[in-house]
């Protein structure tokens, strides 16, 4: 096949059996035999929210084209609500003040909290909100035609509104400060080990279903249509195709799946600020799928996995070199490797040595 | 304007009073020609006469300012957008080779059938029809690809492409097929090719519209040539009497 980025089923595979592997051992060795501490299943649940994010963007960038640097935006949506609801019902159930109304002299919550204790009503938002904003956004700007890189200033400045509206303390958003002192998930203690290698085996699992749902849905025709609009939108719209409702449709669902990431993150993470929606991170869960190959679902999850495990591995001794590693991955990818590793095989093919040498390392 | 009744069709496509703006710049001030069913029809001028612009007027890629222009004598193009003008039956082959290049060459045949035109989702149930697999088996004959039915596009020669989309055009039945510059940067067998490819394509349910620079090629394929020159038509009739035309040697042939 000329292009290598359409079907990897090998790869697909070995990554799905890869995610569902970490599914079970998570909740075996970290509980019953031990062997996973908390704190590594806790950075496994996080790299796993990163990975669905990926996926997320990979499905509308490395699908249908439409390369979004405002992810970190939906993300963040999921992450504000989810905080939003163990603080109300932290509130509600156990009597605890969230710091946020406390430095703001606030005795109640602001009057769209009403409700969110809840967590049906909570999911149900964390589905519906980034849902409808992605849809509302979408539709105004795919009508216009407006697309390629203007697409993603424009998702890169609304990102940096929303940053702007969070850091305002008076929002009911918890300002600058985010929100933190999460005491409870769903009436269970957040930071006993049992909790946290739930929430990290429910982001693994989450992981796996959305990367299996993207994977059929991307080998039907709906992802074939979506591939004929990365290549040549105007060549189907000749053809009497409305692409319109495909992209809106793609933009959305990637939409939500960012949203769910972010609900799982929060938790896992303990806090959401407005940090979340700097520039950077958006710009970074680009770089993931970039290293990892756009239109390669395997390559977007790998990506994610190899960065952020960097970053984290980083961030222990030497975080200030972090900026620039990730613009040596960027200028990497950029110069050697256009299609992410997956160009990897196709170096390998041009010099035969190198193959030979890890083929050697396999079969020893 | 010599007129030469070459066909014997009804009309295909009328254009009435075109005008066409971009800002201050006419590209067409008023054009109006007819282009009969079961002709092939070759408009040809200098860079800039505005060709590859009425083309765009034609499919909805650009507005015009004023002017009308109706399919098969009954519809309005003007009032419908590109995906709807298409499934009126205008195809539009672009002087790029424009093909989906990660899907195979069947995989683009079957994408450019529309059974279902009023939904997408509805077409895309009916991926599996069997009616769509035959249609691209004929198209794929038709076009001299059927031993690649399976290779993507992106690794077809450049001729291929040209031919693989002039085949998504076909596989739709448009009743005006329009080609903008179908044989530059082919070869001479590619477009010798073409030419036969053309030339049978020709039929009573059809009108080919075909916009080009090699003038050797449109006299082999066009019944009628309409000669622009700055958005004017200041020629009609037979490519050899076009040759012989006192004012399409000043302006285009150069004396």
């Amino acid at each position: 096949m000329s292009d290598a980025r359409v079907h990897h089923p090998g790869l697909f595979r070995a990554t799905a059996g890869a995610i569902a592997v970490i599914a079970v051992a998570l909740p075996i060795l970290g509980g019953v035999m031990g062997g996973i501490s908390p704190y590594f299943a806790n950075i496994i649940g996080q790299i796993a929210t990163f990975a669905l994010l990926a996926v997320a963007l990979d499905l509308i960038w490395g699908y249908a084209g439409i390369l979004s640097l405002g992810h970190g935006l939906f993300f963040a949506m999921g992450g504000y609500l989810i905080a939003m609801h163990l603080l109300k019902a932290g509130f509600e159930f156990s009597g605890i003040t969230p710091d946020f109304m406390i430095f703001m002299g606030w005795s109640e919550f602001p009057g769209f909290w009403a409700g969110l204790e809840h967590f049906p009503y909570a999911l149900a938002l964390i589905v519906l909100l980034p849902g409808a904003l992605a849809l509302v956004y979408g539709f105004v700007s795919f009508r216009s035609r407006v697309s390629g890189v203007y697409f993603a200033i424009i998702t890169q400045a609304l990102t940096y509104i929303a940053m702007l509206l969070m850091f305002r303390n008076d929002t009911g958003f918890g300002g600058n400060n985010g929100m933190t002192g999460f005491a409870e998930v769903l009436g269970q203690p957040i930071g006993a080990p049992s909790v946290v290698i739930g929430l990290a085996t429910v982001s693994v699992l989450l992981l796996l279903a959305g990367f299996l749902f993207a994977g059929w849905l991307t080998g039907t025709s709906f992802g074939r249509l979506l591939i004929a609009i990365r290549d040549d939108e105007a060549r189907l719209r000749f053809l009497g195709y409305e692409t319109l409702w495909p992209k809106l449709a793609i933009w959305s669902l990637s939409a939500v799946l960012a949203a769910l990431a972010g609900a799982l993150y929060v938790p896992q993470v303990g806090i959401i600020n407005p940090r979340l929606l700097s520039p950077d991170l958006s710009i970074e869960i680009a770089v993931w799928v970039a290293l990892g190959g756009r239109g390669a679902l395997s390559g977007a999850v790998i990506g994610a996995v190899i960065i952020s495990a960097l970053k984290f591995w980083l961030s222990g001794f030497a975080p200030d070199l972090w900026p620039f590693i990730l613009a040596g991955v960027v200028l990497v990818v950029v110069v050697v490797l256009p299609n992410g590793l997956l160009d990897l095989r196709g170096l390998l093919r041009q010099h035969p040595a190198l193959g030979n040498i890890l083929s050697e390392k396999r079969n020893g | 304007m010599d007129k030469v009744e070459t066909a014997a069709g009804d009309q295909a496509l009328q254009v009435d009073g075109l005008r066409v703006a971009f800002g201050d710049f006419v590209a067409i001030p008023n054009l109006s020609f007819l282009v009969n069913f079961g002709e092939v029809h070759g408009v040809i001028g200098p860079n800039g006469a505005g060709k590859t612009t009425l083309l765009d007027a034609i499919t909805g890629k650009t507005r015009p300012a004023e002017g009308r222009i109706l399919l098969d004598r009954h519809t309005d193009l003007l009032a419908l957008d590109e995906p709807k003008r298409a499934l009126a039956g205008v195809g539009r082959k672009f002087q790029k080779p424009s093909v989906f290049e990660a899907l195979s060459v069947r995989e683009n045949l079957e994408l450019a059938l529309r059974l279902r035109p009023r939904s997408i989702l509805g077409e895309l149930r009916s991926w599996s029809d069997p009616r769509r697999k035959a249609r691209a088996d004929e198209v794929l004959e038709e076009i001299g690809l059927a031993a690649r039915a399976d290779t993507p596009a992106g690794a077809l020669a450049h001729g291929q492409k040209q031919w693989l989309e002039i085949g998504m055009l076909l596989m739709q039945r448009p009743k005006l097929l329009m080609l903008d510059e179908p044989v530059a940067g082919m070869t001479a067998t590619e477009t010798a090719h073409t030419a036969e490819l053309i030339r049978r394509l020709r039929s009573p349910e059809r009108a080919i519209l075909v916009i080009e620079h090699d003038m050797d090629f449109v006299e082999e394929i066009a019944d009628r040539v309409t000669v622009l020159h700055g958005g004017d038509p200041i020629f009609e009739g037979r490519m050899a009497d076009a040759r012989a035309d006192a004012r399409v040697r000043e302006v285009y042939l150069g004396r």
